[in-house]
């Protein structure tokens, strides 16, 4: 009971100011029938030696990608993580702080915030960026609902191959709503945006002015996702969207099994007042000194109620602090440079492979990550690669294989890989 | 902007620093000469550039404006700020949990499957809803997963002229929020003088447009409530909810005053959501990430998000899909949530264990009664009079009122004291409500210190001392910020000023 710091003294002394006989009698609103009785089928407390033996055991079972040559993107990539990032995370300051609602106690939370705004909004060139959003899928499904209360139409097109798990949730959340529509291709009058993901799932980046053209032929606005933030080091910015958000875990987080990871959310000055989520806003203290504190919150729930932009109440604070120091640490040079090392793993992977008999790349163009055709269905060629310690890429439909390269690709890492899947082919 | 004085620092933006000619990281040099993007590369996009010794002060710097739980007590009502064991972090971040990707081969994870299928089985057991689905998350997104949820339910079974839910007016504002992004029609019912819901004021709500209540979807109720009172009368609301063919979602928010000694389906719950960064602890970090997991009953689990992981007869584990349920209403978050919570959290429940939650609970609601019975002369407690309260207490300013001292500033005296104020204007019932809930992890010793403080900010305004309290905060990093100049032209990102 090492979490808890009362004493059976302190305990009683409380009972006699309250004036109760027990701490059951402070429970007595509950009914009889309401009470639980019987013993919990759980196990008691334990130590902090044991707790960690157990979880490390777990932890064990899993082929970690610091294990293995790992050649897995499709939205969640391995990166490095400066030691500085993980470090300031870890700050009590930052760590167990709460929302900042006083901002006279959490102005480090509120200037972050603000900083990690102009972060997105300088990526993605776009004027405005708000406080994060859950993760990239959610975020994707936030901007096709904005559009929709933009425009007041209902239909969402699907303009590049969306991530299929994005889609997946784009679907569940639209069927699940009301009567809303979201179909692959070209907008019409009734469509509220076009969703265009680039580098699209395959891995081939878009060219946002087609688009924007075939967006303004009809009044839908363009929302560009982006699942690999890396690549707006590489690539121009989609400046031609309306909205543009997606996952930017691939700066300052590890991949964690799918999350927490850090959605961004970014769009034209002139839509602020549709945006969900929280933003910071730069104002001034009662001294006239420079300050930060959420605002438009009358978007909001806690404000709204049943008329809020969104549901939402949080964001993924300790991420986007993540992701801020990572990219004051790479800087203007070092994030560009760091998005041509993973172009150029991803070039040498793909030299690499095309020399395997029977295998083809492909992808003209991409950014780290491409399809490969095999002579051999994908999904079995990923298991052998498993059983032989090599985490090989997500297996598309039939032979199709994707493939991405990092950073952190070394070129004994891909030696191995053309090796055992030489071998396995 | 910078500079300090004593240990009081001011700290400019990142953009404002005079930037070095390398970056804060080394980096190998750049081989390749020609791009396959098919692109032009990327002009400049105006990102700062500084050292990695800058860019630590920078935000070491930063983190001493912070008040945080390491720091003091956090008495936040519905927030439940307790203290984050550093073993949680350690376990998060071992490399095969935090170095695996949700798209390997279930094979090369199962250690992964398997830690969730536990916490699984422990929400099941502690809520009594053995249907549980990790997935939402945050509180809110586990709000909608469980709204949808019925409104799925209602649908598959032909239901689906239920359109409204009904919600008490002291709800969380995500409740309603949630319903009508759902595409439902919310009906507000007024708390009872009680501070609670009562059996008249839920029947007029659940007959008012049908007499049997088939177009009633389901209610969404917190209990313990934003009152700090338990539901007295919600065994025999929940019965008539079920009549009338109705769900009752429970807002899970304040389950730490119930963890280990009462499991909310024996109330009547059919969905509910935990938030897993209050009652187990897992760090708001400034404002997430949190984690949101769902638990509902058999029925309603047919209906629930997938994937949820499942044990086969082989010992493995595995992710449902919609293949293995039809029914389900599909997926509301990309993977299978925000795993890393998931570590934290089971770690925190196995270090406390069956008979370690039962005392959360209890010390929780021993702590908030202690609160309430100490302050209820020197401040208006609406339901003091009637009776415990649960894991939080409701005072409200009307006495401070009276000496034009307000709730606004009976927080920021207490900012100006070196407390995080509690929970204020909310719940919504009464003008001027301030919302405490201490949470377990703090000794006698710590808020006896804190009604001290309250006891002389009732005391200074009784005295007069209110022109002293508009002006507080005066030694924090800031004074008073206006919020409304911030909100008339909003300035959102640093953008250079020649």
């Amino acid at each position: 009971m090492r979490y808890l710091p009362q004493t059976q003294n302190a305990r009683k002394e409380m009972l006699k100011t309250v004036g109760a006989t027990s701490v059951d009698a402070l429970f007595r609103d509950i009914p009889e029938e309401a009470r639980h009785d019987k013993p919990f089928d759980l196990p008691n407390h334990q130590g902090e030696l044991q707790v960690e033996r157990d979880l490390s055991a777990l932890s064990e079972k899993n082929i970690s990608a610091q294990d293995a040559p790992f050649f897995l993107g499709a939205g969640v990539y391995y990166h490095h993580v400066p030691s500085s990032v993980d470090y300031i995370i870890q700050r009590s300051e930052f760590l167990t702080a709460y929302t900042p609602y006083q901002p006279e106690i959490a102005q480090g939370t509120l200037q972050v915030i603000f900083e990690y705004q102009t972060f997105i909004a300088k990526l993605t060139g776009q004027e405005v960026a708000n406080a994060s959003l859950y993760c990239g899928s959610t975020a994707t499904v936030e901007a096709a609902l904005m559009a929709m209360r933009i425009t007041k139409r209902n239909k969402i097109a699907i303009g590049s191959v969306l991530h299929p798990e994005y889609r997946k949730v784009m679907d569940s959340y639209m069927s699940n709503l009301s009567d809303r529509v979201v179909f692959d291709g070209e907008p019409d009058e009734e469509t509220a945006c076009v969703i265009l993901q680039s580098p699209d799932f395959f891995g081939n980046p878009q060219k946002y002015d087609e688009w924007r053209q075939k967006c303004d032929a009809v009044g839908a606005l363009l929302v560009v996702v982006i699942n690999e933030i890396v690549s707006l080091g590489a690539l121009p910015p989609p400046a031609q969207a309306d909205i543009v958000c997606g996952e930017a875990q691939s700066i300052g987080l590890p991949m964690s099994f799918g999350g927490p990871h850090l959605g961004f959310f970014s769009c034209k000055e002139k839509y602020i007042r549709q945006m969900p989520g929280r933003l910071c806003g730069m104002t001034e203290d009662a001294d006239g000194r420079r300050g930060f504190v959420l605002t438009l919150s009358t978007r909001e729930q806690h404000i709204r109620r049943d008329k809020a932009t969104s549901n939402i109440c949080t964001n993924q604070g300790l991420c986007a602090l993540a992701f801020t120091v990572h990219m004051g640490l790479l800087g203007e040079d070092g994030f560009k440079q760091l998005a041509l090392l993973n172009h150029q793993s991803a070039c040498k992977l793909a030299d690499a492979l095309s020399l395997i008999d029977g295998v083809d790349i492909e992808n003209t163009n991409f950014f780290n990550e491409f399809v490969v055709t095999l002579p051999k269905d994908s999904s079995v060629v990923v298991e052998d690669l498993a059983t032989a310690g090599i985490i090989g890429g997500y297996a598309l439909d039939g032979n199709r294989l994707l493939v991405a390269a990092t950073e952190m690709t070394t070129d004994e890492d891909i030696e191995e890989f053309v090796h055992v899947l030489s071998e396995i082919l | 902007m910078d500079g300090n004085r004593g240990l009081h620092y001011e700290e400019n933006l990142l953009w404002e620093k005079e930037y070095s000619d390398h970056p804060g990281v080394d980096l190998p040099p750049v081989e390749i000469t020609s791009l396959r993007t098919g692109q032009d590369a990327r002009e400049t996009i105006g990102l700062p550039q500084l050292s990695e010794p800058q860019v630590l002060r920078h935000f070491v710097r930063m983190s001493t404006w912070n008040y945080s739980i390491d720091h003091g007590f956090f008495p936040l009502g519905s927030c439940t700020m307790k203290h984050n064991p550093r073993l949680n972090e350690k376990l998060a971040r071992l490399k095969g949990f935090a170095h695996i990707h949700p798209m390997q081969s279930e094979s090369t994870v199962q250690g992964a499957l398997e830690l969730m299928h536990e916490l699984q089985s422990w929400l099941g057991e502690l809520t009594g809803l053995p249907g549980v689905c990790l997935t939402p998350a945050a509180g809110a997104h586990g709000e909608l997963a469980g709204v949808m949820t019925i409104r799925r339910a209602h649908e598959v079974n032909g239901q689906a002229q239920r359109k409204i839910i009904l919600t008490p007016d002291s709800s969380h504002g995500t409740n309603p929020a949630t319903a009508v992004m759902c595409g439902f029609e919310v009906r507000s019912m007024p708390t009872s003088e009680t501070g609670c819901l009562s059996v008249e004021v839920f029947k007029e709500a659940l007959y008012k447009t049908d007499p049997n209540g088939a177009d009633i979807a389901g209610m969404m109720v917190t209990n313990p409530n934003t009152c700090g009172l338990f539901e007295k009368e919600i065994l025999e609301i929940s019965k008539l909810l079920h009549d009338a063919g109705g769900y009752f979602y429970c807002d899970g928010a304040n389950f730490n005053a119930l963890v280990g000694k009462v499991r909310p389906a024996d109330f009547g719950v059919d969905v509910m959501h935990i938030n897993l960064h209050k009652t187990f602890s897992t760090p708001h970090g400034g404002g997430g990430p949190g984690s949101g997991p769902i638990c509902c009953t058999e029925e309603l689990a047919k209906y629930m998000p997938v994937p949820n992981v499942v044990k086969e007869d082989d010992g493995s584990y595995r992710r449902e899909t919609m293949e293995d349920r039809p029914t389900s209403l599909g997926t509301l978050k990309a993977f299978q949530g925000q795993f890393g919570m998931h570590v934290r959290a089971l770690s925190y429940m196995k270090s406390h264990g069956a008979d370690g939650l039962k005392q959360v609970s209890e010390d929780a609601v021993l702590n908030a009664n202690y609160i309430l019975r100490s302050l209820c002369d020197d401040y208006h407690a609406p339901y003091a009079d009637n009776g415990p309260c649960m894991h939080e207490a409701l005072l409200t300013d009307k006495k401070q009122k009276q000496h034009d001292v307000t709730t606004l500033d009976i927080a920021k005296a207490l900012v100006e004291y070196g407390y995080h104020p509690m929970t204020v204007y909310f719940p919504l019932v009464l003008p001027g409500t301030m919302l405490i809930e201490p949470t377990e992890t703090e000794s006698k010793d710590s808020i006896d210190r804190f009604v001290t403080t309250m006891k002389k900010i009732a005391q200074d305004a009784q005295e007069g001392k209110a022109e002293e309290f508009h002006n507080f905060p005066q030694s924090t990093p800031r004074k008073r910020l206006d919020e409304v100049k911030a909100a008339r032209q909003p300035t959102l990102s640093w953008k250079h000023v020649a």
